[in-house]
């Protein structure tokens, strides 16, 4: 639903109507679809956009998710922008194109409202879906609310195709994706501006100089591709403050790859992602009135993980609480893992701990590799390789 | 928003009463006073069954409450709608920004679109007796109040007839925001007609448009 009031950039929309407009705005070149709750307002509302001429986006309807994300692929490796957006299975589905679009360095953007996953069949909001796909090379970039979901489209857009990679902006399904709230918008010449021409380094329709994306690549050469993503993803932190810096110069709101709120002096945190750090901030606020010292710390991009900045954030917290919207079956859950990662560094341990990434691809690994290890002096990086080239 | 008529009756009562009482005299002294008056975010439930159009009516709210500068909310709390299923939508208003996500849980004022929820959901939750209940029945106050034991404010309002004597189809949900408007007056009843009217023209035609703007005008003098 849309509705604007006279003379204003002020608006109140739900988060799927919010993504829409950001892509009406953005005006990608393709966007392979299929519906899927609590996703397709998304889609649904950016479709009647380009049905009224408001966008020339080409919307290709596809059979399934799967083919969404390759036609994605397809016509981001041929040098267009190409956009999607989906819920819960349709990412189960995607899944496996997701890691190629990731591999290949296509910068696509998908728009993602949270849903559960099967079984039992449920279509409301959680996390399982985006943290499913946390290893799938993609940025992800959590929202608290339509405000967030609208920005971070712009943001993570510039993001995924300054460092090339793919990109997924996350709404809770149904608390943001449905709940109308109050959005102000930039002005289409602002945004364009803001987003600029998309000119790909490297492009399949490039004639001049002609490329192939995703070959084979056996032992010999798997691993330092691999070596060559990861260092592009660890990049992500040290370019997204720029974009932050622009963004916050066009729209005058000011976002980091996390937000702590009321953190200077608090002895109790909580840290959570997505719309219920909306709710408890409110709850800190209620306790800061009694006195209480309490903060919170929002973790706004989950991948790559600003291990440093959070590390940073929680150093003088006495009493930690982690809020994880999913489950990782056999495991702990993925948000407290990763705050138990940061804070590591900053215990007073007893031993030495490293870790060594090895045989990507079919890399060879040798017994002598595996002595060497014992000689580390496990200084310097806290990843490092065995047997790259 | 300002102090409500319940709440200085409360204040009155605890000073005379409990100016040499024990501690929680005092404290709750202090909670009716300040917190409760603090609460800056007005927040209503809509009660309907899926298909009556609640959520409409709770968005039409938000959008007439945007056109007067506010901070707005307005979220259903069911996934797909299921056509007859009991629903609940929220809708919240303020000055300042909102920012919680939760779902409303001690409301100004409930809305009940179909009277044959009451008794089946707990509408009353949480609704203190200075606050306000409308139904959508053709009952009256005193049969709303066996019916549901509330004791505060029964605006009963037959929105159903209303719309359809005047649009000549049963559409509650517009009709009952006259009267949600007339009680609360927590926006005006020019910007509910007029975010209707931007709103709803071109789907479903002038002449429709100003048939539910009669019947939320009608719903709105009817106290």
């Amino acid at each position: 639903m849309t509705y604007q009031t006279d003379k204003t950039n002020k608006k109140a929309l739900t988060g799927g109507a919010a993504a829409a407009e950001a892509l009406r705005q953005i005006n990608p070149d393709v966007m392979p679809v299929y519906p899927i709750t609590p996703q397709t307002p998304i889609i649904e509302t950016f479709a009647k956009m380009v049905a009224d001429g408001e966008a020339d986006t080409e919307i290709i309807d596809v059979e399934s998710e799967h083919s969404a994300m390759s036609a994605a692929v397809g016509a981001q490796a041929a040098g267009t922008r190409a956009m999607t957006a989906s819920s819960s299975q349709g990412i189960m589905l995607m899944s496996e194109v997701l890691p190629i679009a990731a591999g290949m360095r296509l910068p696509i953007l998908m728009l993602v409202s949270t849903r559960a996953l099967s079984a039992p069949i449920n279509i409301h909001g959680d996390h399982q879906d985006v943290m499913f796909v946390r290893d799938s090379g993609w940025i992800q970039i959590f929202c608290e609310n339509v405000q967030e979901v609208y920005d971070n489209t712009f943001i993570a857009l510039r993001l995924a195709e300054k460092v090339r990679l793919p990109a997924m902006v996350i709404m809770d399904g149904f608390t943001t994706s449905h709940s109308v709230e109050n959005l102000e918008i930039l002005e289409n010449s602002v945004v364009k501006k803001f987003i600029g021409e998309y000119n790909p380094k490297n492009y399949l329709l490039d004639f001049e100089d002609p490329k192939t994306f995703g070959p084979v690549a056996l032992p010999n050469f798997y691993f330092e591709f691999k070596r060559a993503q990861i260092e592009a993803t660890d990049g992500v932190i040290g370019e997204i403050g720029e974009i932050f810096g622009e963004y916050e110069k066009i729209s005058g709101r000011n976002y980091d790859v996390l937000e702590s709120y009321q953190l200077d002096d608090a002895e109790k945190a909580i840290v959570v992602a997505g719309s219920t750090a909306g709710t408890a901030k409110v709850a800190v606020d209620e306790l800061r009135e009694q006195r209480e010292k309490v903060g919170l710390l929002k973790i706004k991009l989950f991948r790559p993980f600003p291990y440093e900045q959070i590390t940073e954030a929680l150093k003088n917290v006495k009493k930690i609480a982690v809020f994880d919207r999913t489950v990782s079956l056999g495991s702990i859950p993925p948000l407290y893992s990763e705050i138990k990662n940061s804070l590591f560094s900053i215990l007073n341990s007893q031993f030495s701990i490293q870790s060594y990434i090895y045989g990507l691809g079919g890399r060879e690994i040798f017994k002598d590799d595996i002595k060497k290890v014992f000689e580390d002096d496990q200084k310097g990086r806290e990843i490092k390789y065995i047997g790259l080239k | 928003m300002v102090p409500r008529e319940g709440d200085i009756k409360y204040l009155v009562f605890y000073l005379e009463i409990g100016l040499c009482g024990p501690i929680s005299f005092w404290i709750s002294l202090w909670y009716n006073c300040f917190v409760k008056l603090d609460k800056k975010i007005f927040e209503i439930i809509f009660h309907a069954r899926g298909g009556q159009g609640a959520k409409t009516a709770a968005e039409i709210l938000a959008q007439a409450a945007l056109h007067e500068q506010k901070f707005v909310q307005a979220f259903p709390d069911f996934g797909p709608e299921r056509t007859g299923a009991p629903i609940r939508t929220y809708v919240r208003i303020s000055d300042e920004p909102i920012k919680t996500h939760e779902p409303v849980v001690d409301p100004d004022v409930v809305v009940i679109l179909d009277e044959t929820l009451l008794g089946i959901v707990d509408a009353t939750k949480n609704l203190d007796e200075n606050e306000s209940m409308i139904v959508n029945t053709t009952s009256d106050r005193e049969t709303v109040k066996q019916k549901t034991g509330y004791i505060g404010n029964i605006y009963p309002i037959d929105a159903t007839g209303l719309s359809l004597e005047i649009i000549g189809e049963p559409r509650p949900n517009t009709a009952v925001l006259g009267k949600l408007v007339k009680v609360t007056e927590i926006v005006k009843l020019e910007n509910v007609v007029d975010v209707f009217r931007e709103k709803y023209t071109g789907k479903i035609g002038a002449e429709k448009t100003e048939k539910n703007v009669q019947a939320i005008e009608k719903a709105y003098d009817s106290l």
